[in-house]
């Protein structure tokens, strides 16, 4: 067993608008908050990882230029929606390979006001049908055979578990997920909604793709995160508060999708989440019934169904039932998305995989205000990007 | 006069004709289906496939009516996977009203093809959704 690494800062800007800024801007934010808040400056970082996915390459060099440029190496990061998983996990990987003591993991991504971030648009017709690509497709195929939007394929994600284990996975059940994360974050200072919704507000709303209505989607924004990571012989050597404060990484993980039988047609974020589940709990060695808050990738209401099965926080087939129970509300036996999740707190794509991180220390560390889980000792936070990668990280309240 | 040698199909799995049907990359060595051209199989990494046709009924494991999407694409439409011995596909619920009464989990569908448009020269394209088997 390798030596534990620790989450010694870290910080989330608002998630919203943030017109006067650029990305790297914004990145700066968190940047220079992480480091004032880990009691550390860049000269104290050996490696840096950066994801801005809808942004191109190059980020991290140009978040250097705004808050140090040492020389270190730069990892730039792109996985789909799982991108900040991914930049934290690189460092965190350099750390254990002991290349360097301290590493530092940002995210960030402008998206406010965008619409459709997959099949927003769509070539023209051509003037001549020739088949072209590995389908032999003589034109755009969106919207002639299914969907490449985002709504609509977790929408089809969602309605499958009605069918795969004969439940009644209906419209006002997905709704009702979507209005327990619209009223976590009224308590969140940080989220782009803050707004609770009625039940009758969210399935009236604009329909996007049945079963999912607008509310019911991520809410793009801009927001930055970031996280300096430290080794455990690092961490012994800091100060009592900064010791008191380090949350331990009890476990890092990035899956991609085995093939399975229709993931061509319907990507598998199934399989996916609960291998990567699986191995979270066993590098941890803590179960499911550990947890005492999940921040976990609710996309679309019609996603965070499923991910209470893959997380195996409910038992197979059983989610309905689960979410039902009451269970995954704040006051519940497994808070899930106390934050207000990607569908109220905001969903800035390489952003999110490091500020569901933020949200756990936030609670472990006993500093999350008015939302904060009284007594929480373990987290987990979960996120995948279709094509597909998921990330989990399970976080324990330090010991000292 | 518009003959067969007229039509193209809007993807090439689609194999037009008097018995429309679409049709899969097998891998010889696994048995793992492809509607695209794949290099190696993602399954078991064969390189060796021969083509297959995949029956032309079943039924919708799942669904979404898409009313937001790119301009110039119809909503609503209905967006589904359909199951076909064993075999997945992608494609639309077509030939019915888009609305949860209409299209729903484990419905019965088969193959329907239709045109889509013509190009410059005259060509039409032949796309291909699912129709309900009965219908409500």
């Amino acid at each position: 067993m390798s030596e534990a690494v620790w989450i010694l800062g870290i910080n989330m800007t608002k998630f919203g608008k943030h017109p006067d800024k650029d990305a790297a801007g914004l990145a700066t934010d968190a940047v220079l908050a992480a480091l004032v808040d880990g009691g550390v400056t860049m000269k104290d970082m050996g490696v840096m990882a950066a994801g801005n996915l809808m942004g191109g390459g190059g980020i991290g060099q140009v978040i250097q230029k705004q808050v140090g440029q040492t020389g270190i190496p730069v990892y730039n990061v792109a996985n789909a929606c799982a991108t900040g998983a991914t930049a934290l996990r690189t460092v965190i990987m350099a750390i254990k390979a002991g290349e360097c003591d301290m590493g530092l993991a940002v995210g960030v991504e402008m998206i406010a006001g965008a619409g459709l971030l997959a099949g927003g648009s769509r070539g023209a017709d051509s003037d001549t049908w020739v088949p072209s690509g590995r389908y032999g497709a003589v034109t755009s195929v969106d919207g002639r055979i299914g969907t490449e939007t985002m709504p609509g394929v977790f929408a089809q994600i969602g309605q499958e578990y009605g069918y795969a284990h004969n439940v009644d996975a209906s419209f006002e059940l997905f709704a009702r997920i979507s209005e327990k994360n619209h009223a976590h974050s009224v308590l969140n200072p940080l989220a782009s909604y803050q707004k609770r919704f009625t039940l009758e507000q969210i399935m009236g709303d604009m329909m996007i793709a049945y079963p999912n209505t607008r509310p019911m989607c991520s809410a793009n924004c801009d927001g930055a995160a970031a996280a300096v990571v430290v080794s455990d012989a690092k961490l012994k050597t800091l100060s009592a508060e900064q010791r008191r404060r380090a949350v331990k990484i009890s476990a890092s993980i990035l899956t991609s999708d085995p093939w399975e039988e229709a993931c061509q047609i319907l990507p598998n974020v199934n399989t996916l989440t609960r291998n990567a589940a699986n191995q979270a709990y066993e590098q941890a060695g803590v179960g499911p019934s550990d947890l005492d808050l999940v921040e976990l990738h609710d996309c679309f209401a019609t996603a965070e169904l499923v991910h209470y099965d893959n997380l195996m926080l409910c038992e197979p087939g059983g989610a309905v039932d689960f979410f039902n129970s009451g269970a995954t509300w704040r006051d519940g036996s497994t808070p899930v998305n106390v934050s207000g999740g990607l569908e109220s707190k905001g969903h800035p794509i390489a952003a999110t995989g490091i500020a569901n991180v933020w949200e756990i220390c936030h609670h472990l560390r006993g500093e999350a205000g008015d939302r904060q889980i009284q007594g929480a000792k373990v987290g987990m936070t979960h996120v995948i990007g279709l094509g597909s990668a998921c990330g989990i990280h399970i976080l324990e309240k330090s010991a000292a | 006069m518009v003959t067969m040698s007229n039509q193209v199909p809007l993807v090439d799995y689609l194999v037009l004709g008097d018995t429309p049907h679409l049709e899969a990359n097998e891998c010889t060595a696994c048995g793992a289906r492809f509607f695209d051209h794949r290099s190696a199989c993602a399954s078991c990494s064969g390189v060796s496939f021969k083509k297959v046709s995949i029956p032309t009924e079943g039924f919708v494991r799942t669904f979404s009516l898409v009313s937001m999407a790119a301009p110039g694409i119809d909503v609503p439409f209905a967006a589904a996977v359909v199951e076909c011995g064993g075999t997945s596909i992608r494609a639309n619920v077509v030939n019915t009203p888009v609305d949860p009464e209409h299209v729903t989990i484990g419905m019965k569908v088969r193959l329907a093809t239709f045109p889509i448009g013509k190009d410059s020269e005259g060509t039409e394209a032949i796309g291909f959704g699912f129709e309900p088997l009965e219908v409500k």
